[in-house]
């Protein structure tokens, strides 16, 4: 069944919010589960993170940075456009409680994971700080959405917006300079952020911080092992034991090495796409 | 005995191994008429027909061969079907071997082969797919109940056929984007072309079957849900999860479950690539670990996707081998390597974290173990064997996935679903499982056989006549 897209707006250069039709996602997802798209016959299944749900029009949001051949293809679809298929909702959910006060870290898209889990902490009555890191200033999603939940500080590389910097320096400001003591922190964002982010963690005292991993997947149901990360030892599935898991745990550079695996096919399928589709400097 | 049978099966005609390596089209042809009505008269028609029991579903062979023999394919192929939904499929993939051949009274004469039975059933369905339509039963009246089906593996296709078949209303729920489990996303398109598994799933459908792909059960529909939905629940999600030896080295670049590595080229069809956007990575030297049929399918597969050398190495020998005799045939013809007798240890890595081969210890056969077979133990030598990329084979186990999400549901201590072989109840009322989920990895026509059996006993549970949950 094809999953029409209701709605679409560009954010920054590159990175797109959606909002696409899927009844059974918008019913059962919870925060921290991702869903499995393919666009077409000839297309390849990649994961994403549900942004949001809009149960009243069966609908989901996500929000897509285009990285290669797949990411450039959906963010280039229009309003009306529909993806052949959506598989979900996917993975363990995070783990909401009412832990007391919160730290969520955000870097580029991964501000949108964080979105869900964000909102779900603060109902359960948790206190939040935001730290939501970008290149630049055009890269700092969702600002809005997340003031809702509690402080927001801003971080980019160069300066344009918020404190000249990455997201550790600010959980430094934290917790050295205001003295900020937090029971659990979030950390998503690309794998070098969530790993600095986890490292900085532990020496900053903070008893533990959850990180959602993106490994290359295939099915997303447990049933390849393309997603296997190293976490206290031992394998796991990122798509049915994750994506969420303990940041002090992970073996990153694995994982980061793991990740490249594909990289010479996929610049391959993204040079000929870009030979075919021209000029997208608009998206 | 003074038959006159010719000893030898009549040949099968095949691809050139030399051809067929680069190509992933059918590696064995299929009989002409000629041939088929030759190779049934080697069947004696023996009253005793030992060949019905190695058939898991008990199909009357002698009838159906002996059909063959006058010409009459028709009635042949109507006589495998009342037993048999998927004969096109387990012609081509049963190991006959083991199963129905394995008990053939022909074979008992000295120097003598089985009856080709799976090559015949093979014929007569091909024959039938292409008289055109192929014909749909009757369907009796609505029985007015809803039965669900999880997962589009042999088990639950054959269970949603007969149910269908019976008057229910069926729905199939089936995680990937295409119906047919492992005969979609494993076995690869030279073994078993994925137009006939399309076509039987056509079938299915045209007997009223509902099938709703890119549902996964537990996360896209709560098992609750499922369970008040429907009347009766059979549960077929196969045991298609990885198992890794777990040996230092298991996550360096270039090491993959064999799942991995034909998910992506059987379903996603990377040996397209870049046609289709899925990737794959070939080494030159490939070593498969493993050798039953799924570690077959890796290598040949790798092979016609531009590997130089692929290997097998197994820490049994030959003899223990559990892949089907014909595969192996298949796979020497073709020029894989085997190295017998090798247990890995290690996968090496170089700085940048590339496998670059296999440190394994050498093994020799001591004392049989449980199944029988001799248990291989260490000599204490050891040997490394150069690979730039390795396929890990070495079986699947339970598909979690739902499993996790339904804890009243018992398992056995393998973590298959407990289930009654006969029936395919489990402890939950209204639920049945049948095929690899319950007996772990076995094979498509056990995975059939265990579909039907379900679909009886839940037209049984359904109109009244049983309930073991009472
Ligand atoms: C659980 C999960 C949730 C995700 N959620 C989101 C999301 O909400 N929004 C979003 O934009 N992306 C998300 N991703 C990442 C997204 O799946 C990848 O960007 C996508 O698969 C890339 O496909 P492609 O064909 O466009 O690029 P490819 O051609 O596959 O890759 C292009 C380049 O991107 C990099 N890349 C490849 N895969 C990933 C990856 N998994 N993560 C990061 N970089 C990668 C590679 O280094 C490569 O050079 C998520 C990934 C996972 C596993
Ligand atoms: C590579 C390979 C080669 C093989 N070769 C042979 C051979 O030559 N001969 C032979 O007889 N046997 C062979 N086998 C074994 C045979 O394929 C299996 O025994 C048989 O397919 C089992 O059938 P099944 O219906 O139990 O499960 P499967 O075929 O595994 O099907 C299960 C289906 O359930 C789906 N599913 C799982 N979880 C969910 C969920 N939660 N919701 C919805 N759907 C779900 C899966 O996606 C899958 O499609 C081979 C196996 C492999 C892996
Ligand atoms: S279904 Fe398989 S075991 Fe049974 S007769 Fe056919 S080939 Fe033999
Ligand atoms: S055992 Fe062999 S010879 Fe006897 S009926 Fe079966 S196939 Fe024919
Ligand atoms: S993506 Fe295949 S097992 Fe996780």
């Amino acid at each position: 069944m094809p999953h029409k897209i209701l709605r679409k707006r560009k954010l920054a250069h590159l990175v797109h919010d959606f909002v696409v039709e899927a009844p059974l996602v918008a019913e059962h997802a919870k925060p921290g589960h991702f869903i499995v798209v393919r666009l077409h016959e000839h297309g390849e299944r990649i994961p994403l993170t549900i942004a949001d749900v809009y149960p009243e029009e069966k609908a989901f949001r996500m929000i897509v940075r285009a990285v290669g051949k797949t990411t450039y293809e959906l963010c280039m679809m229009k309003e009306g456009d529909e993806i052949l298929d959506v598989v979900g909702p996917l993975g363990k959910p995070s783990e909401i409680e009412k832990y007391g006060r919160v730290l969520l870290i955000g870097g580029g898209v991964g501000i949108a994971t964080l979105h869900p889990i964000a909102k779900a902490l603060h109902e359960a009555g948790n206190e939040i700080i935001s730290i939501l890191g970008g290149r630049s200033a055009e890269y700092v999603i969702m600002q809005e959405e997340f003031k809702k939940f509690g402080e927001i500080v801003i971080t980019t590389d160069d300066g344009t917006l918020g404190m000249k910097g990455v997201v550790t320096d600010a959980m430094e400001y934290l917790v050295k300079e205001r003295g900020e003591k937090f029971d659990v922190a979030w950390a998503v964002g690309p794998t070098i952020m969530m790993k600095f982010a986890a490292l900085k963690g532990k020496e900053l005292g903070i008893p533990k911080v959850w990180v959602s991993l993106n490994p290359i997947m295939v099915d997303g149901t447990g049933m390849c092992g393309a997603c296997r990360v190293t976490v206290g030892g031992e394998i796991k599935f990122a798509c049915v034991d994750g994506p969420e898991f303990d940041g002090y745990q992970v073996e990153w550079d694995e994982l980061m090495r793991r990740m490249t695996q594909y990289k010479k096919k996929e610049e391959e399928a993204f040079k000929r796409f870009l030979e075919k589709v021209g000029d997208v400097s608009w998206l | 005995m003074a038959l006159n049978i010719p000893p030898k099966k009549t040949p099968i005609k095949e691809q050139d191994p030399k051809e067929r390596i680069h190509n992933f089209n059918e590696v064995a042809l299929g009989y002409t008429p000629e041939e088929a009505i030759a190779e049934a008269k080697r069947c004696i028609t023996c009253p005793t027909k030992p060949c019905v029991s190695g058939c898991p579903v008990h199909i009357d062979i002698p009838t159906f061969i002996k059909y063959i023999k006058e010409g009459n394919f028709r009635a042949a192929i109507d006589t495998i079907k009342q037993y048999n939904n998927l004969p096109a499929i387990c012609g081509r993939v049963c190991p006959q071997e083991d199963q129905c051949e394995a008990q053939c009274v022909v074979a008992k004469i000295p120097g003598h082969e089985p009856v080709a039975i799976g090559r015949l059933e093979r014929f007569v369905a091909d024959w039938e797919a292409e008289q055109g339509e192929v014909k749909i039963p009757e369907i009796k009246e609505k029985k007015g109940k809803k039965v669900a089906v999880v997962g589009a593996g042999p088990a639950g296709l054959t269970a949603a056929a007969d149910l269908a078949k019976m008057g229910y209303d069926v729905t199939v729920f089936e995680a990937f984007h295409k119906p047919g489990g492992v005969l979609i996303y494993g076995i690869p398109e030279f073994r078993l072309p994925k137009r006939i598994v399309e076509r039987e799933v056509e079938y299915i459908k045209k007997l009223g079957v509902k099938i709703m792909t890119n549902v996964v059960i537990g996360k896209s529909i709560p098992v609750d849900e499922l369970l008040s939905e429907f009347d009766a629940v059979f549960i077929g999600v196969g045991a298609g999860a990885p198992k890794f030896i777990g040996v230092p080295g298991t996550n360096l670049n270039g090491v993959y479950s064999a799942s991995e590595f034909l998910t992506r080229v059987n379903l996603m069809r990377a040996y397209e690539f870049p046609e289709y956007d899925t990737p794959i990575i070939v080494g030159k030297k490939v070593a498969v670990i493993g050798a039953g049929n799924t570690a077959m399918d890796a290598a040949r597969t790798a092979l016609r996707v531009g590997a130089e050398k692929v290997m097998i190495i197994y820490r049994r020998t030959e003899k223990e081998m559990p892949a089907r005799l014909e595969e192996y045939h298949h796979a020497v013809e073709e020029g894989i390597e085997f190295h017998w007798l090798r247990q890995p240890k290690e996968y090496v890595g170089d700085e940048e974290g590339n496998v670059i081969g296999v440190r394994c210890a050498v093994m020799e056969l001591g004392e049989p173990d449980e199944s029988g077979r001799r248990r291989p133990v260490p000599t204490g030598e050891e040997d490394f064997i150069e690979a730039d990329m390795v396929i890990e084979a070495i079986g699947q186990q339970a598909q979690k996935v739902l499993l996790d999400e339904f804890p009243q549901l018992k398992k056995n201590k393998w973590g298959y679903i407990d289930a009654d072989l006969e029936t395919g109840a489990t402890n939950v009322k209204g639920v049945f499982a049948g095929g690899d989920i319950v007996t772990g990895a076995a094979t498509v026509i056990e995975a059939m056989g265990a579909g039907k059996r379900a679909a009886k006993a839940i037209d049984r549970y359904l109109s009244g006549e049983w309930n073991p949950w009472e």
